[in-house]
């Protein structure tokens, strides 16, 4: 069975490590939050400025000078640090988040990832987006496998205006989990009651399948 | 005002010689931190023809986006303009141009431009949109791209607090583009909750030096925020 949103995200939180500097995006990214492995700490950045992200307020803490980059309302975590865009970006930029997660339209072999723009349909912007994706030491994209129409978002080529190129390592989809790496995309594990079939049939780029595929694993 | 002191005490005189076809480098990170009255001021004054150069553009009837009311933006340069029909609307009926900037490029190109640095190199956008026409350099292999530098007219920030000399302390995540945007003004207003006396602050817990500030005003603020999200 496909994957719900919560468990994409626990599937992501596995690949958490102690001590990550972790920029988690809007939506699915935004919940691996709440799964963060028992006996491991990692700090949440947020781009609009803040090291240490701390969960919602109550509503008597809630500060309008307190947001997240979704601007919403957020607590700063014991140990966390304020500072300005350009600081927030040059430890973007500058290699220093160990890992960033977030959703896109499509994804390619080559691990091209496009999720800021549909022509004529959606004009919103890119926001720290093309940052993210070009300074991460570690990218994981989190999305469906395949549109509600059945098209597959692994692609041979990107369709989509593109937020960055060669950048994408990791996908975890609601069917699967990939490694993208020599021009394919290599199957590694597959949602429980999920057949390789599946995953094959709705994966229009290269995909590599070696060996048996493991089930993912949720341990509560 | 003498010596030092920055300080202005009404709109009129903190928006003083803003005319038509300026651009204006505006602070703040969606609704966070944003200069309410100084843009109150602009509206009042009708100036037209204008470039804004600011993360986002407001919302509808609030921040930035009340400026679109009368059609006073030429341009817009963001990164994300999500949250404003009004904005989608002129962009479809080419009233208002936009030049969609990474975050991260955007805050480069104020600091940039405040240090007097004329353009950098990113590996951001390369291979994208934002990379169309513009030179691209390898260096140990890697391409990245020529992004120019900003700077403007006015510079519009939000503090929290300043001293009688311009020195700017922030509060919390209001800070955001506010101590870039300082820097890239060729006249930098600044709009803050409080004013206090020069020594009040202490010097080594200033965001921005009062170098970069020319006038200083007492705002009152609504503060609005675009996304209560509380814990139970």
């Amino acid at each position: 069975m496909a994957l719900s949103r919560e468990q994409v995200a626990m599937r992501v939180a596995q690949e958490l490590k102690d001590g990550y500097y972790v920029n988690l995006g809007i939506g699915i990214p935004t919940l691996v939050a709440n799964f963060v492995p028992a006996g491991i700490e990692v700090m949440l950045q947020s781009e609009n400025g803040l090291l240490g992200m701390g969960p919602y307020p109550n509503e008597d803490q809630v500060d309008a000078d307190m947001i997240n980059a979704g601007k919403e309302t957020v607590t700063a975590a014991t140990g966390a640090a304020i500072f300005n865009s350009a600081e927030s970006f040059a430890m973007i930029r500058g290699g220093h988040v160990d890992l960033t997660v977030l959703g896109a339209f499509e994804v390619d072999q080559q691990g091209n990832i496009a999720s800021w723009m549909i022509p004529k349909k959606l004009i919103k912007g890119m926001g720290g987006a093309m940052d993210l994706v070009a300074g991460a030491q570690n990218i994981i994209v989190t999305m469906t496998h395949a549109s509600k129409h059945g098209d597959s978002k692994l692609l041979e080529a990107c369709t989509l205006p593109l937020t960055g190129v060669n950048c994408v390592k990791k996908i975890v989809t609601d069917l699967a989990v990939l490694e993208v790496k020599d021009g394919a995309f290599y199957l590694l594990e597959r949602a429980p009651n999920v057949s390789v079939d599946e995953i094959i049939s709705k994966t229009a780029g290269k995909l590599i399948v070696e060996g048996d595929i493991p089930e993912m694993q949720f341990t509560d | 005002m003498a010596g030092f002191d920055k300080v202005v005490t009404s709109y009129a005189e903190a928006m003083e010689g803003i005319k038509d076809g300026d651009t204006i480098i505006a602070g703040g990170f969606g609704l966070c931190g944003i200069p309410e009255g100084l843009i109150n001021e602009i509206k009042r004054k009708q100036t037209k023809e204008l470039t804004v150069v600011s993360n986002n553009c407001g919302v509808d009837d609030f921040g930035l986006g009340i400026l679109l009311h009368d059609r006073q933006i030429k341009k817009i340069v963001a990164s994300y303009v999500g949250e404003n029909a009004l904005f989608e609307q002129q962009l479809l009926d080419g009233i208002i141009d936009v030049e969609l900037t990474p975050q991260g490029t955007l805050a480069e190109k104020m600091r940039a431009g405040g240090a007097g640095i004329p353009g950098f190199y990113t590996a951001t956008g390369y291979g994208t949109p934002v990379a169309e026409g513009k030179e691209v350099k390898e260096f140990n292999g890697r391409p990245y791209i020529l992004e120019e530098s900003i700077t403007g007219e006015f510079a519009i920030i939000k503090a929290w607090k300043a001293d009688r000399y311009g020195n700017l302390v922030f509060r919390h995540t209001a800070m955001n583009f506010n101590p870039m945007a300082a820097t890239a003004g060729k006249m930098t207003v600044v709009e803050v909750e409080e004013i206090v006396e020069p020594g009040e602050l202490q010097p080594s817990e200033i965001h921005t030096p009062g170098i970069y500030v020319n006038r200083v005003i007492k705002g009152n603020f609504e503060k609005r925020i675009e996304r209560v999200t509380t814990s139970k």
